[in-house]
């Protein structure tokens, strides 16, 4: 198991790497750079900019320097001091901008993600076990439903209904008066309130897709024949579920872990914009518009290697679970 | 062995059906299919594939998954008891999920099948799979004593080293070792009837040879009934006391061993055995068995073997069912060439 870990861990190093250049140039691509952005800014509001001027601001920036030699600062400035780069942009250091809004955005999708599981996987397991009941068919139209609805129109619709009717507003992360407040358990409580709808819309699109994954995968594992000898045996209906065909459903699905934090970047920037909540996804958004390319550049690079990460964790949560793989393969 | 019993019987099949009620139509899978197994025998099943061997087998466990499954007639009388004066139950009244029957699944029959890539879980140690069937059959014992009686039962069925194979993976086996562990669980609990589901087809021949003797060495040891199932004649002859042919879902034949090969009436079972390779006979064609075989969906009324069969008579042989006769002691047959006597 740790030699297997260790293998895993080994592995990753070239992959980051690649990822490390893929970000840098997916950055660099789109002609023009921040200065350009700039000059292109001012003259839309009637200022135009001299040559040397804007020759001035691309050497303050280092935009003047080849490619490679802008690559190699920023991995060495990252590897060795930490240090993300600049954001023009907002004029601050990308590591306070991203400090703000990584944890927020990690929390996000690991409480959706649980959320969606601890919904979906019991749903999936009855509609397998009660295939084409009234209620199998009722959860295949919900999944459906969910699968189908753009999450941004979900969070527009639902935050209005929720203000209508309530009075409370669900945009943000606080409300009001508690934004610039100390931490109490009143500011907690309020947090945990604005939390539940963009959890549960984010959650929403992957638990349609969860519930068929389970559904399918089960009523696969249920035909098996090991299922068959353990009703043989004389188990009850309930234990043997739990303890074989159910056991093998879920690892198809544990081993999508690592897909979250894209996911919640691309399908879910719309919903943090229209909910106000700042995740990276916004943010990364902005960067990239206004070709702030440290920003983006770090966002993706950081967004990557967690997905990375998250792969290599839900294969070794995969080994644990599954025997077949943990001992490498099948001996003859 | 002081007294014989005054019953011997084990168990009896009567008129069972078990009919598959699916989108495409209703698949009768066993019609009406009577047999008796009693203690300590063996009966051989035989029939070409499909013809519901598997699920006349699965239908004695109530194991056949029920929908699409229906049993929808038919008694199956198990009697419980080695001295044969125990109670009856009728296994077709039990509730399939109920406590009743899992009590008596595994305990009074027991079943090793087709595919040992599939049998066991691969996410569990072998060594945990058959303990659960000794835990929850035999609830006095203690771990430790589960554990040294499935280390016990992996030494019977050969498999070496049993203090260190006990805890390993269905994966780590080879087929013909986890089909031995799979006897082992099949056993661990002492059954008085054991089902074998085509467990060989799998195999390869000489791994087959090994498993077949071992198999028929326990059923003494163990003293136990055996159902043995198989579309391989050499194999089922080897295996049992008594032979029952299948056809799509009926039982044209039924005999003891030695005289079904010796005399076999009907038209069916003559010519499978038509169709086995002889080699010291200086014939080794094998001869098909020609004709369409009927939809699943839609049997014939009369004779299912009509449609193949070389001496049907029209008029009599599709108009009706042939009933079932006893032509001589133990020997019956269902075919309208044969009168009771
Ligand atoms: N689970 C099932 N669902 C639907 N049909 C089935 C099922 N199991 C068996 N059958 C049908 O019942 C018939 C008998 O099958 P089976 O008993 O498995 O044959 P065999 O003699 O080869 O063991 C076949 O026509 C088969 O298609
Ligand atoms: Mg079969």
């Amino acid at each position: 198991m740790l030699a297997y870990i260790a293998r895993r861990i080994v592995t990753l190093i070239p992959i980051l790497f690649l990822i490390s250049i893929v970000s840098f140039i997916v950055i660099e691509l789109p002609p023009g750079d921040w200065v350009t952005f700039q000059i292109e800014s001012l003259r839309m509001s009637g200022i135009e900019l001299g040559q040397d001027e804007a020759d001035r601001l691309t050497r303050q920036y280092g935009l003047d320097k080849p490619l490679h030699e802008r690559y190699l600062r920023w991995i060495e400035n990252m590897l060795f001091y930490g240090n993300l780069g600049w954001s023009f942009q907002w004029n601050r250091p990308v590591n306070d901008l991203l400090a703000e809004r990584i944890p927020l955005t990690m929390a996000i999708s690991i409480a959706s993600l649980l959320l969606s599981w601890a919904i979906a996987i019991p749903i999936g397991i009855y509609s397998a076990t009660h295939q084409y009941s009234v209620w199998d068919y009722i959860f295949t139209f919900i999944g459906f439903i969910g699968l189908a609805t753009p999450g941004f129109l979900v969070a527009l619709v639902l935050a209005w209904l929720i203000f209508t009717t309530t009075g409370f507003s669900p945009l943000g992360l606080f409300s009001t008066q508690y934004v610039d407040a100390p931490w109490s358990w009143e500011k907690l409580v309020d947090m945990l309130k604005h939390l539940v709808l963009p959890l549960f819309i984010i959650g929403l699109s992957s638990t349609g897709t969860t519930i068929r994954v389970m559904r399918a995968n089960l009523l696969d594992e249920l035909k098996k024949q090991y299922v068959i000898t353990a009703r043989a045996k004389g188990l009850s209906e309930t234990k043997l579920l739990l303890k074989y065909p159910v056991r093998m459903a879920i690892n198809p699905i544990v081993s999508t872990v690592g897909w979250i934090l894209p996911g919640l970047v691309s399908g879910e920037v719309l919903v943090s914009i229209v909910l106000s909540i700042q995740t990276t996804g916004p943010l990364l958004l902005r960067a990239v518009l206004a070709q702030d390319m440290y920003l983006a550049g770090s966002i993706v690079m950081i967004l990557s290697t967690l997905t990375v990460i998250g792969t290599l964790l839900s294969d070794i949560l995969l080994a644990a679970l599954d025997p077949r793989i943990r001992y490498g393969g099948v001996k003859k | 062995m002081t007294t014989t019993p005054t019953n011997d019987k084990l168990i009896e099949v009567r008129d069972l059906r078990t009919y598959f009620y699916l989108y495409e139509g209703v698949v009768k899978a066993v019609d009406g299919v009577s047999f008796e197994i009693r203690q300590g025998r063996s009966l051989g099943v035989i029939g070409e594939s499909g013809c519901g061997k598997s699920v006349t087998a699965q239908s004695i466990m109530r194991i056949a998954p029920e929908p699409p499954a229906k049993h929808v007639g038919g008694e199956i009388l198990l009697h419980l008891g080695r001295d044969g004066n125990g109670e009856v139950v009728d296994m077709l009244k039990l509730d399939p999920h109920g406590d009743r029957i899992r009590a008596l699944r595994w305990k009074e029959i027991a079943m090793i099948f087709q595919e040992p890539m599939t049998s066991f879980s691969p996410l569990f140690t072998i060594g945990n799979q058959i303990g659960e069937a000794i835990q929850l059959h035999l609830p006095g014992l203690s771990k430790k004593q589960v554990r040294e009686r499935t280390i016990d039962l992996l030494g019977r069925v050969g498999i070496p080293q049993p203090k260190r194979l006990i805890d390993a993976y269905p994966h780590q086996l080879s087929g013909g070792m986890r089909q031995r562990a799979m006897i082992a669980m099949a056993l661990s609990c002492n059954p008085r009837l054991l089902i074998a589901d085509e467990p060989t087809t799998a195999l390869d021949v000489t791994i087959e040879a090994q498993i077949l003797e071992l198999i028929a060495t326990l059923q003494q040891e163990f003293n136990m009934a055996l159902m043995y199932i198989s579309h391989d004649l050499a194999v089922v002859s080897e295996m049992s006391d008594e032979i029952m042919v299948m056809y799509l879902g009926s039982v044209m034949e039924q005999a003891e061993t030695g005289e079904i090969f010796n005399n076999p009436l009907h038209p069916y079972t003559q010519a499978l055995w038509r169709s086995i390779p002889r080699i010291e006979g200086g014939q080794d064609r094998l001869v098909p068995i020609s004709g369409t075989l009927p939809s699943p969906y839609n049997l014939p009324k009369g004779c299912p073997f009509y449609t193949r069969c070389e001496h049907r008579m029209p008029g009599i042989c599709d108009a009706a069912r042939p009933p079932m006769i006893e032509v001589s002691p133990n020997h019956k047959v269902s075919c309208f060439l044969y009168k009771q006597e």
